[in-house]
This record gives C-alpha cells, structure tokens and sequence, in this order.
C-alpha cells in the first residue's frame, strides 16, 4: 500500500470509530436529558466494527445484534435515519416500528439485527445458504457478542455452516459482558475463537482495540471465505465501556478494570499511533471530529423533528 | 424403490397430495427448496419427501442434523434473500425448538422492516397412532395466537396439495400442519391442473340445517361420520372444514351459524385456549343474536396425549363424544 492509500485507509478507519462514538454518546446523552428511549451502546468496541465492516465489499451482507449502531454506520447507513429510529420516528429506517436495536437497512446489505441474542447466528446459516446457491461470491458477516456464544445456537449453527461451507465470516465481539454479568462468570474460558476447531473451522483471535489489526485478519478471514467458501470464527476481544443499557451507572463494574480498558481506548489509540507514524496530520482529524460532530447534529435535529408515524401504520404490513 | 410421483386426475393419500405439491412447486419454482431432519436420502419419516432428492438434487434438498431451530432459522435466512424454503418437522412436537425464531423472527419481519419471509414449516401433527406424549401433539394455537403467522390444516388429500401450494407461494411464513393419522387413510382423486386451494377459505364439507360443526384436521372426518349417524335419527349438521385457523374465514363461519343457529366447536388439541374459545368468543361478537342456544366445545380434556391405548381412546375427541354434543344443543 503507497502513502496515499494507507492515508485513506487510516482517515476512514478513524472518522468511522469516531462517527460510531459520537452517534452512540449523542443517544446515550439525549436519553439522559429525557429527550430519547433507553439504548444499548458500544463504546469501546469500535474498532471492532470499523475494523471489520471496512473490509467488507458493497455486495457482502451483514446480520447484527442489539448492539449495531457501529455495524450500521461502518457500512454507510444514513445517521439521521438510524438516530430517527431510536427515537421511534416515521423517518427511520423501519418508520420507527422496530426501535433503537432493531434496525434492518435491506438497501445496505444489513438484513438483520437481532435483540434476541443468538437470533443472528440462527439467521445467517440461511442467508449464506442462499449466496452459496444464487452462485455469489459475497461474505456474509454475523456479528455477536460472548453471550450469545453461551446459547445452544451457536453450536447448532456454526456446525451447520460448516457441514454445508457456507461462506459466512462469524464474528464474535466478545466485549466481556453478558448485559450485567462478567463474561468470567458465565464461561471457564476467555476466548471463543478455539472452538472453531471442533467444527473443523479456522478459528482467529485478534485484539479488538486495534482498528488496523482487526481491519487485517478480517480481510485475510474474508479472502479465506470467498477463495474456500467456508465458514471462519473471528474473535474480537474487546470492551464495553459504557453500561449495559442506557441509563446504567455501572456499579456492578470493577473501576480498575474499566480503567485499564479506557487507558487503551481504540480511537485515542489509532490517534496515538497515526500521529507518531506521521500518516496524517492533528489538524486533519481535527477536521474529521468536528465534520463528524456537524453530522451528528444535523442527524438528531432531523430525528427530532421528524413526525412520529401515523396511526394508520399500526395496520400496515399485517396479514395474518 | 421409490414409489412412483403421484399424478393429478388419479387417486392419492393425504401423503401422496403432499409429495405431488412439492414436486410441483418444485418443478415450477427454483427457488423452493426442502430441508429437515431425513427429508433427503431417506426420504422424510413418513416419506413424504421421497424421491425429492434424486430429482431435483442436494442443493435443494437438504438433509439437516438434529438442530429444528437451526432447520428454522436458515430458512428464514434463505427466505428473507429470495428463496422459498420448505423446512420439515419431523413431528410438530418438535417445533417447539424453533419457536423462538418463528413467533421473533418470521411473524415480525414484515411488519417492522417491509420484507416478507416466504417458510412453509410442515410436518405431522395430532394422534391416533399411539405414537405418546411427545409425538402426538397438535401444537398449532401457540401459532394461531401470533400475529404475522398463517396457519393452516389440511383435511383431505386435494387440500393437502393444494394448501401445501399456496403455502409455498404465500410471501408470507404458513405453519403447516398435517395430520399423520389421516397420512394413509385420507384419499380421493386428486384434482386436474393446478389444484391450488387458497388460504384463508373455510370449505362447507356438509350442508345442514340443524347445528354447524366448525372443525379441521380430524376433526372433519369426525364429524362427517358423525353427520350420517344423526342423520338417521333426523338431525341434520353441517360441517364446516375451516382449513385455514389463521387468518380464519369469519364469512364462512358466520354465514353458516345464522343459517343453523346452533354452533359445536370441535377439536382435537386440548380444550383450554383452544381454537374452540376463539371460535366462541367470535360468534358472541359477531353472530350474538342469531344464536338459539350455548356455543359448544368437543375436544381433548386439558391433559398430555397419554401412550397407553385406552387412555389415549379416551383422550381423543370422536363421533360419540361429538353426538351427545349435538344432541344436547338440539334439545336445548
């Protein structure tokens, strides 16, 4: 990769995560002032997101979790319609009929986001079968976190993917919490990864903090998938930083271990890192936080002053 | 051997109405597959999936580990993307492992994003063949109460094809579920041409003056057998095959109950919340005053389906359970 494209490469890694974080903490705040539903965040797990949705092509498709917000925006949804849909507004992307963890965009490939944990992986088998049988080369990405990883669908999925080579790329966020409760409580293990073997599966960890690494082995997993057409289980270890739910105070956390997760922050890290290596300068991603900063204004001002959907619309889409 | 595909204009099972539809459907759509527990190689545990395989192939029929909500998940996976998914219960007991995706995930697609999920889950429900408590349920009215599902049960072999085609046709999920005593023992010509039976139409199986019986599955056979019994005695039902439990045909069944004015649910899944108390609960709103006596209920007791022979006789609704029933309401 030249200077130029590894410049590119680093902006949009960079105003991804940020965009994600500023969408996320804009909920998060409007919910404290009174001016939006509770919601489920993933600060800290940005890089996750960005990392992995940057190696995607436009073709490939996603299935996610309550936690989607960075899913969605990596893949170029619109934040002024995903921010009307936590609100519940007619301008969402499912005219607010589905709410804040629910947030399917058919147009961008993101066929589904799942609040029932495990129901995406249930999903994904499905969708990868129909790629392999339309003959597409597309990937399809299923994100989810640890918990999910604890339901009997996981193994009954990744099992049937790899019975059937289904090009489908898994990959677990595993963020260390199962909504209030430590993931240390709930598995003797600390990574997922490893049981990918069992399904005769490749199976990779990587450090879910940093953009460039998780961006790395998703493309090397993606390049596996569509040369193979197999499954891969790609574990993103990393940490939620914020609470379960909005509002949480997170008194259930240890303080220095969330500490030491927010002393390795994946955004002030990448900038850290883009500033040592000289890749792109303060004043440009200056530049991007406070473009990001507008976007994110303009998107709450439109989802605040979009209606909320009609009467009429309890009725529509039922037939049966 | 593998029995030869049945042929429209001929006599068919109950069976042979089902393997016809997917064969046809088949035929005529490559986007509709097949996937279950045996549905392939072995051709389904009642066969109903015989000779799917060696016609159209392993891409489309797909023989699936023992995993029913990962049977039903993939199928609403493929289905959102295009597909038409025929996925098999191997009895629907069984469908209680994928519930959660089909009451979370099939029945809400459409109304929060706009995009259909065209399943069909099919697979053998009910008893009479002392098959216990784990493999003779009727578990339909956890479907039936969930909006966003159509369920249908077919009675005969023509509905059974036909009712199967509209299913997977339907842009919509269809539970489907068939009844395995009348598998074998339900046959009739199967009709010419396409025979397609559409959903959402009850279909009046016998005229009558007298008492409307609102039943499906079974049930209508019961009642049929129950019909020529009482018409010796000068009581004179009518039987109404409802077909479709959701959406339920109202003008159908309200037509007929201001017609007779006397009114027998029966059912054979047990009593409570069964689709006999909606039923009820329909014609005090809707046909109140055209009733001359008590809305009744025949159906199993609120118990499990027990394996022991003479309990299970005794579990099961028949034609006397359902003549003291009629008898009482004429009298009333």
């Amino acid at each position: 990769m030249d200077m130029e494209s590894r410049r590119e490469s680093a902006r949009a890694l960079f105003q991804s995560m940020v965009l994600i974080r500023a969408f996320e903490e804009r909920a998060a705040a409007a919910q404290a002032e009174g001016k939006a539903p509770g919601t489920c965040t993933s600060v800290g797990q940005e890089a996750s997101a960005a990392g992995v949705v940057k190696a995607l092509s436009s073709n490939d498709l996603i299935l996610t979790n309550h936690r989607s917000a960075g899913h969605l925006l990596a893949r170029g949804a619109d934040p002024g319609r995903m921010m009307a849909e936590v609100l519940g507004k007619a301008t969402g992307y499912c005219k607010g009929k589905s709410g804040t963890l629910h947030i399917s965009v058919k147009e961008l490939g993101v066929i589904l986001t799942s609040t029932i944990v495990g129901g995406e992986l249930s999903l994904a088998t499905g969708v990868g079968l129909s790629v392999s049988m339309q003959g597409s080369d597309a990937v399809v990405a299923c994100f989810f976190g640890d918990g999910a990883a604890c339901e009997g669908i996981f193994h009954e999925s990744l099992n049937l993917a790899s019975l059937w080579n289904l090009p489908v790329l898994y990959v677990c966020e595993n963020n260390q919490w199962q909504a209030f409760v430590h993931r240390k409580e709930t598995m003797l293990a600390d990574h997922i990864s490893p049981r990918a073997a069992s399904y005769g599966m490749d199976g990779v960890t990587v450090d879910g903090n940093d953009v460039e690494a998780v961006n790395e082995a998703a493309r090397v997993a993606i390049a596996k998938i569509r040369e193979t057409r197999k499954p891969f289980l790609l574990e993103t270890y990393t940490y939620r930083t914020r609470g379960h739910y909005e509002p949480d105070d997170q008194t259930y956390v240890d303080p220095e271990e969330l500490a030491s997760w927010k002393a390795r922050d994946p955004i002030a890290s990448y900038k850290k890192k883009l500033l040592a290596a000289g890749t792109v300068s303060e004043a440009d991603l200056a530049a991007i936080q406070r473009e990001v900063e507008t976007t994110i204004d303009g998107a709450f001002l439109f989802a605040s002053e979009s209606p909320y959907p009609a009467a009429e619309e309890l009725l529509t889409d039922v037939y049966a | 051997m593998i029995h030869p595909v049945p042929v429209p204009g001929h006599e068919g099972t109950y069976v042979d109405g089902l393997r016809l539809a997917l064969f046809e459907e088949m035929e005529r759509d490559p986007n509709v597959i097949v996937l279950g527990e045996d549905v392939g190689v072995y051709g389904g545990a009642f066969r109903v999936t015989e000779g799917l395989l060696t016609r159209f192939g392993p891409s489309r029929v797909l023989d699936t580990p023992l995993a029913e909500e990962a049977i039903v998940g993939a199928a609403v996976g493929a289905a959102i993307r295009g597909l038409r998914p025929v996925a098999e219960m191997q009895f629907m007991d069984f469908i209680s492992r994928g519930f959660d995706i089909l009451t979370n995930f099939a029945a809400r697609n459409r109304y929060r994003t706009g995009i259909g999920v065209p399943i069909v889950v099919r697979g053998p429900s009910g008893g009479g063949v002392h098959g216990g408590p784990f493999h003779s349920q009727n578990p339909e009215m956890y479907f039936v109460h969930t909006p966003g599902l159509k369920v249908v049960a077919p009675a005969t072999a023509a509905d059974a094809r036909g009712l199967l085609k509209a299913a997977i046709r339907d842009d919509d999920p269809v539970i489907f579920f068939e009844h395995k005593f009348l598998y074998r023992r339900a046959k009739e010509v199967l009709p010419e041409g396409d025979g397609l039976v559409p959903i959402g139409k009850a279909a009046v199986r016998r005229e009558g003056t007298d008492v409307t019986v609102l039943t499906y599955g079974s049930g209508v056979w019961i009642a049929l057998s129950a019909a020529e019994r009482l018409a010796k005695e000068g009581i004179d039902i009518e039987v109404v095959d409802l077909r479709t439990l959701r959406p339920l045909d109202e003008e159908t069944i309200l037509a007929s109950v201001r017609r007779t004015s006397k009114c027998i649910c029966l059912h054979e899944d047990t009593r409570t919340g069964g689709l006999g108390a909606e039923l009820s609960a329909l014609l005090a709103e809707k046909a109140f005053e055209f009733l001359d006596g008590p809305v009744l209920r025949v159906t199993a007791p609120d118990t499990s389906v027990p394996f022991a022979p003479s309990l299970e006789e005794a579990f099961l609704p028949n034609a006397n359970t359902l003549i003291r029933a009629v008898r009482k309401l004429t009298a009333y």
